[in-house]
């Protein structure tokens, strides 16, 4: 594995092996130095086209705490406001000696693309609708983390599937590790196909007996073009406390935030014992650091 | 690789490391204040025996941790196949300790050097001994071991391959040699 484009051409055993790396670097996060010289010598470059504000910070910090120099590229403030072209800003960064960069684009592809400019690793922080590994990567720790394995357990994805690029990621990974994936949306909010996954316009049917439940933002600048009303939105398809109740008991509750408060989700839930919403923030970190380890040191062992 | 010679028997492996346990013991006048670290792979089962041997001297447990160095290497920039990195468990604090570290061969210091690197960075022991069951020799650091099962003169072209009961199924130190290429 040379990039991290998405999960095309994975094996499971490759992502088990850089989730066992995961653990591990989880581990060098609670010691009193949170830091190792893993990567020493290395830069890492977070080239985004496109705001982030977590996943920028969580991958800045997971360089860092394997020792790589940090490099930071914000397309508001660069040179693309000049004009300058995706591919002569990363040939510039490659000029300057950066070996991974991770790039995030609202075009799908954008990353795929920089594999042909640059020689470095080329990690995918988000492109479009299209694929978000790394965010899947911390969910699927995440949620073995909570149930222990993902063999045969149900996820239920709820939201805007449509737009999701973290859903896209999700149901292929999850799939590949075994779990039963059910996507569920209003009609207009679902794709005709996703693979790795089941779709349905019912939230029950996706709650029911799920072992655990992923609600993703409603991106409130779609709806102005009439895809949904936001009330009709918030009566059928909000993950409830009453809803809830389908699913298994103590089902764990993931959001890839930033989470739009009794809208897609009711507050007091993403406050409760059952959000893990923090910890994925934590264990991105953990999964980021075990990508950069997996990209840049030696190659894949038989 | 074509083999050599035992270096040494399970007889002469447990006797070698009674010998390391008596002189811990005299080292560090008892057993108070003291942890074992065994590195990954085979000196976490060496530390575990020690930690065994110390308790039917002394009466006293002393804990035991495991110590992962492959974040510590200072090759891994060019090496080929990407080695696997696994937990590093110490269920104790090290400050004030006196931690003997321990491994299977002390070949370049380069282990033990990384071992230090990452045990300061996981608190600050008293002092730091390291024990080993076969020095094979080659120094690239100045790093000596404190405690020795045996030392075994080698050539570079010679591998050294400590086998354990709990790893490989017996307990045995073999003397190999690298073919030409």
């Amino acid at each position: 594995m040379r990039h991290l484009l998405d999960f095309q051409g994975w094996s499971r055993a490759q992502v088990e092996s850089l989730l066992d790396t995961a653990r591990v670097m989880r581990e060098v996060l609670e010691r009193p130095v949170k830091k190792v010289p893993a990567l020493q010598g290395f830069t890492v470059a977070t080239v985004f086209f496109e705001p982030s504000t977590r996943t920028r910070i969580s991958f800045e910090l997971a360089a860092r705490r394997m020792s790589a120099d940090v490099v930071s590229f914000a397309a508001a403030t660069s040179s693309l406001q000049k004009g300058e072209s995706y591919k002569d800003t990363l040939l510039t960064l490659e000029a300057m000696g950066v070996d991974a960069y991770v790039i995030r684009a609202d075009a799908a592809g954008v990353p795929h693309q920089a594999t042909r400019w640059v020689k470095g690793a080329i990690i995918n922080g988000g492109d479009g609708r299209r694929a978000h590994p790394t965010q899947a990567l911390l969910d699927a720790y995440t949620l073995l983390e909570a149930l222990g394995g993902l063999e045969g357990k149900k996820v239920a994805i709820v939201g805007d599937i449509l737009h999701s690029r973290v859903a896209r990621s999700n149901a292929e990974l999850l799939s590949l590790l075994g779990a039963e994936v059910v996507c569920a949306g209003p009609p207009s909010l679902l794709p005709q196909a996703l693979p790795g996954a089941r779709l349905t316009p019912s939230l029950e049917e996706a709650l029911e007996e799920a072992d655990a439940v992923m609600v993703l933002r409603l991106q409130k600048e779609r709806m102005e073009a009439g895809l949904i009303h936001l009330e009709d939105y918030i009566a059928r398809y909000q993950v409830t406390a009453k809803r809830l109740k389908r699913a298994k008991p103590q089902a764990p509750l993931l959001h890839p935030g930033p989470m739009n408060r009794d809208v897609e989700l009711e507050g007091t839930l993403a406050d409760s014992e059952r959000s893990l919403v923090n910890r994925q923030v934590q264990n991105g970190v953990a999964v980021r650091m075990a990508v950069l380890y997996h990209l840049l040191v030696g190659r894949e062992g038989a | 690789m074509r083999f050599k010679a035992e270096l040494m028997n399970a007889e002469e492996m447990r006797r070698a490391l009674h010998r390391i346990a008596h002189e811990i013991v005299e080292a560090n006048k008892g057993v108070e204040g003291l942890a074992l670290i065994g590195i990954h792979t085979r000196g976490i089962p060496l530390a575990e025996r020690l930690a065994r041997y110390l308790r039917e001297f002394e009466g006293k447990e002393v804990p035991v941790g495991t110590l992962d160095i492959t974040l510590y290497r200072d090759d891994l920039t060019e090496i080929g196949v990407r080695p696997k990195v696994r937990e590093t468990r110490i269920p104790f604090d090290l400050t004030g300790k006196a931690v003997v570290l321990v491994d299977d061969v002390l070949y370049t210091g380069r282990t033990a050097r990384a071992a230090l690197d990452a045990l300061m960075d996981l608190g600050r022991p008293r002092r730091i001994y390291l024990a080993v069951l076969v020095d094979r020799g080659h120094r690239e650091l100045p790093i000596r071991a404190d405690f020795v099962g045996k030392n075994v003169p080698t050539a570079k072209n010679e591998v050294v391959k400590v086998k354990v009961l709990e790893v490989d199924g017996e307990d045995r130190v073999e003397l190999w040699e690298k073919e030409e290429a």
